[in-house]
């Protein structure tokens, strides 16, 4: 019964790390496939590109962690907001198909590139010695690292929620999720609120990347591995809210975390058949809005 | 569009001379260039996936990135029969057909509910279940190692499996011949157009009265059991079935080689992976990550100038050539 | 022919229909006219099923079609246009008006042979879109046409499947001036034993048209006459034409 106990414990811990960082990573994905109707499959090329430069900052230009993690969201924020500006806005009006063409094509360019640069083995990130070891907690312990995921991961959630409730920006995106056309015809200028919006969510994904570079490899395949994961928790979550990924990031990360831990031989099994069923029953995610 | 005029209920389905072109470049190659015949083999299987694609994307209109799932099932399928039960190549299919086509029927009545996203997201869920049975029932599947020497037996009995791969290639072009008729009867008969109404304006056939969800489905597992002969067919030929022909990548790829050759089109299907599979051959094994990089870009260059894909620069190429008399 | 009872929609708190009791009686040429927002095309939509009624009921030719499925209405009879061209974009006008009449036949779903081989689809359609005189544009695709003609062909849909109840959506709505001139002689010519249900804003239209008109005010019926009597109706005066709402 004890060790049993202990597992729950152990799972929901671990779980709930890995849903942080999930809901980091998605979303951005969740509000800006709501907010510009368009499919990004590529949307984990942002989260590895975070992990990957952060490394590179650590290692190459030998910054700290935190300021590594900064610079590698500002450049990758910087970078989406060119990559927008440029191809994605041409594609808002375009079908389907083009768009998950297009993304496709991104993710095939971006696992190059980080071949090229990075080499196809997994790399680490260098973790400072605070978030090394053990930290008790109600007289357990358990991994620093982790915990650090979870508290900045809250307090990060923290702060876009009451953004996105507060802020005059939190208000637009609201109303041009609910209703484009409107939003537009009441002045609000939809392809600067867009551009923002894209390049803050790409720098979520940067910052779920390179935190969680220790829960999710860092490999160059990470946006095709991945993608699989992130697409789970938008859309079983809903599009266009910021708690709809929240409770999707949480059951899925804490119940893959059970899986592999109670029925490894099944694998990933149950969270696609689980999805499966969520999608089938509310075809808009649990706490989406019916079309 | 190219084929707008000719399908429909003013159109022709006659076959016209050009038509014959791949069947004859394949006799070409089966006489002229005996060495490629393994590497031809299986760009006529892929013919015949992106076929199945085409079927359900190019006219159907529904999008998935799951279509590996069937191609895979029917894989597996025919290489547990002819393990387990019999060594028939025309066997195997029929079971590789069969199984494929249940698995689409079944996941296709309950996907074809939803569209958009969640269909999108339910394509990946469904390839990826398969994919995570086929990797964890070592039992049957062989997991991460796959089924190695699949017995395979002599064509009706009479035409054996050469190591030059000549039996498989004629095997292969055969069946491809009869699934390209199927595919093109489809296309040109009342439901081709029906189906292609329904990707025009889903609205609109229902207030026509048309069964909208039925017509989908068929059409979908139609294209399911077509894949899934593919996949029989590769197991059949390269006497090996492993996760390679399950996952994301295959379908994107698969997608990546109809848009190339150009989607609605049936000669896209041809094109596309031809191109792709032999460019793949000799440049990929110069430099993968250089590949992978081209690939990209390429998509992203067909998306915002090419549309059409091949076929269709060629119709603008004949277009500017020649006047609008295409 | 056509009638619902005490039918009624809401979205939660906001009615969108309110108690409409409606009848459509064979041959009739009815106008259903009222200002935006009013809840015409709902009624049109609950009509044709694509949108059910929270309480209430729909009879057509004697049979309550309430639960009935859009495609089992159409079956029994009941056509529709929409308010904005609904079609085929990228198939041959004739395709659009074929895929109707091959539904109608039966042989929508055949798989064998190649549609051309269904001549009296074919024949038929052709035979629909000379009748709205656009029999020269059967080649052409949809995307093509200009905005008017699309319109013609909205309409062509619609009648190949033969209905015993037409429900049009604002066939005029969008269409230039110059163009508008061809849907009102499509309409004057329209087969006479159809019962037409018309919704317009354009008044010409409708006082040329209807020989009996329904006033929908927010959900609900306000009136429903002959022309002269609502022309001379001072309720409907007040809330919609005598705002100046001459044209749509």
């Amino acid at each position: 019964m004890e060790a049993f106990l202990a597992s729950v414990v152990s799972i929901a811990f671990h779980g709930l790390a890995y849903g942080m960082i999930l809901y980091a990573i998605s979303v951005g994905l969740s509000v800006t496939m709501g907010l510009m109707g368009f499919v990004n499959l590529a949307h984990g090329v942002f989260a590895m590109a975070g992990g990957y430069l952060m490394i590179t900052a650590m290692n190459k230009l030998g910054l700290p962690w935190l300021p590594a993690l900064v610079a590698a969201c500002i450049v990758v924020a910087l970078g989406s907001m060119v990559l927008e500006r440029l191809l994605y806005s041409r594609l808002y009006s375009a079908g389907e198909l083009e768009q998950v063409l297009f993304t496709i094509g991104l993710i095939f360019v971006a696992v190059a590139v980080a071949r090229l640069a990075y080499g196809p083995l997994p790399l680490s990130a260098p973790l400072p010695d605070f978030m090394k070891g053990q930290t008790e907690l109600a007289g357990r312990s358990f991994p620093s690292y982790r915990v650090v995921v979870i508290l900045s991961s809250a307090v990060l959630i923290a702060v876009l929620w009451i953004g996105l409730e507060r802020t005059r920006w939190g208000a637009m995106v609201r109303a041009a999720v609910d209703n484009r056309a409107m939003a537009q015809s009441v002045g609000i200028n939809t392809g600067r609120l867009f551009t923002f919006t894209f390049a803050l969510g790409s720098g979520l994904a940067a910052l779920g990347g390179a935190l969680g570079a220790d829960l999710i490899a860092m490999t160059p395949t990470y946006p095709f591995e991945q993608l699989v994961y992130f697409l789970i928790v938008v859309s079983i979550g809903g599009l266009g809210t910021l708690r709809g990924p929240f409770l999707g990031a949480l059951l899925i990360g804490i119940g893959d975390t059970a899986c592999k831990y109670w029925v490894p031989q099944f694998g990933a099994f149950f969270v696609y058949a689980a999805t499966m069923a969520i999608l089938l029953w509310r075809p808009q995610g649990l706490l989406g809005r019916k079309a | 569009m190219f084929d707008a005029a000719r399908i429909g209920y003013a159109g022709s389905a006659r076959l016209r001379p050009i038509e014959l072109a791949p069947w004859v470049l394949a006799l070409l190659v089966y006489f002229l260039a005996p060495n490629y015949l393994p590497l031809g083999a299986y760009v006529v299987i892929i013919i015949l996936f992106a076929l199945s694609l085409d079927l359900i994307l190019g006219y159907g209109g529904i999008v998935t990135l799951g279509h590996a799932a069937y191609f895979g099932f029917g894989a597996y399928a025919a290489g547990v029969f002819a393990i387990r039960v019999s060594g028939d190549p025309l066997l195997g299919l029929v079971v590789a057909a069969v199984a494929a086509g249940l698995l689409g029927f079944a996941t296709g009545a309950v996907i074809l509910r939803t569209h958009g996203l969640a269909l999108l997201m339910l394509t990946l869920a469904i390839a990826s279940i398969v994919f995570e049975i086929a990797n964890k029932w070592t039992d049957v599947t062989g997991g991460a190692d796959g089924l190695h020497s699949v017995p395979i037996q002599p064509v009706l009995g009479l035409f054996r499996f050469d190591m030059f791969g000549k039996t498989a290639f004629l095997y292969c072009l055969i069946v491809l011949a009869v699934g390209w008729w199927l595919v093109r009867t489809i296309v040109h008969s009342p439901f081709g157009v029906s189906l292609a109404g329904t990707r025009e304006n889903d609205v609109r056939m229902h207030a026509i009265g048309a069964p909208v969800y039925w017509r989908r489905l068929w059409a979908y597992t139609i294209s399911a059991t077509l894949a899934g002969v593919a996949g029989g067919l590769l197991t059949q030929t390269t006497q090996f079935v492993g996760l390679s022909v399950l996952g994301f990548e295959r379908s994107g790829e698969l997608l990546v080689m109809l848009v190339l050759g150009g989607v609605r089109r049936i000669y896209g299907a041809f094109v596309g992976p031809l191109v792709f599979i032999v460019a793949q051959d000799y440049l990929a094994k110069q430099s993968p990550e250089y590949w992978t990089l081209g690939i990209g870009v390429l998509l992203i260059f067909i998306v915002r100038f090419a549309r059409g894909g091949l076929l269709g620069l060629a119709d603008r190429a004949r277009a500017k050539l020649w006047g609008k008399k295409g | 022919m056509l009638e619902t009872r005490a039918l009624c929609k809401s979205f939660g708190a906001l009615t969108v229909a309110d108690n409409i009791e409606f009848g459509l009686a064979a041959g009739a040429r009815h106008a259903l006219i009222g200002p935006n927002g009013a809840g015409k095309t709902t009624f049109i939509n609950m009509l044709t099923g694509r949108l059910e009624p929270t309480t209430g009921t729909i009879v057509l030719g004697g049979e309550d079609i309430t639960r009935l499925a859009q495609a089992a209405r159409v079956k029994r009879g009941l056509g529709r246009t929409f308010q904005i061209n609904t079609l085929f974009k990228d198939l041959t006008v004739l395709d659009n008006v074929a895929l109707g009449i091959a539904e109608r036949l039966g042989v929508a779903g055949r798989l064998w042979r190649p549609a051309s081989a269904y001549k009296t689809v074919r024949d038929e359609a052709m035979a629909q879109l000379e009748s709205l005189g656009i029999g020269g544009d059967a080649a052409a695709r949809v995307v093509d046409l200009p905005y008017g003609k699309q319109r013609l062909v909205e309409i062509a849909i619609a009648l190949g499947l033969k209905p015993k109840v037409l429900l049009l959506d604002e066939p005029a709505a969008g269409v230039p001036s110059h163009e508008s001139e061809r849907i009102l002689e499509v309409l004057d010519r329209l087969p006479a034993e159809i019962a037409i249900l018309i919704i317009e804003h354009d008044m010409d239209l409708v006082f040329r048209f209807a020989q009996r008109i329904t006033v929908l005010v927010q959900g609900q019926v306000l009136v429903e006459g002959t022309p002269d009597e609502i022309a001379a109706d001072r309720r409907v005066h007040e809330v919609y034409l005598g705002e100046g709402h001459g044209h749509g």
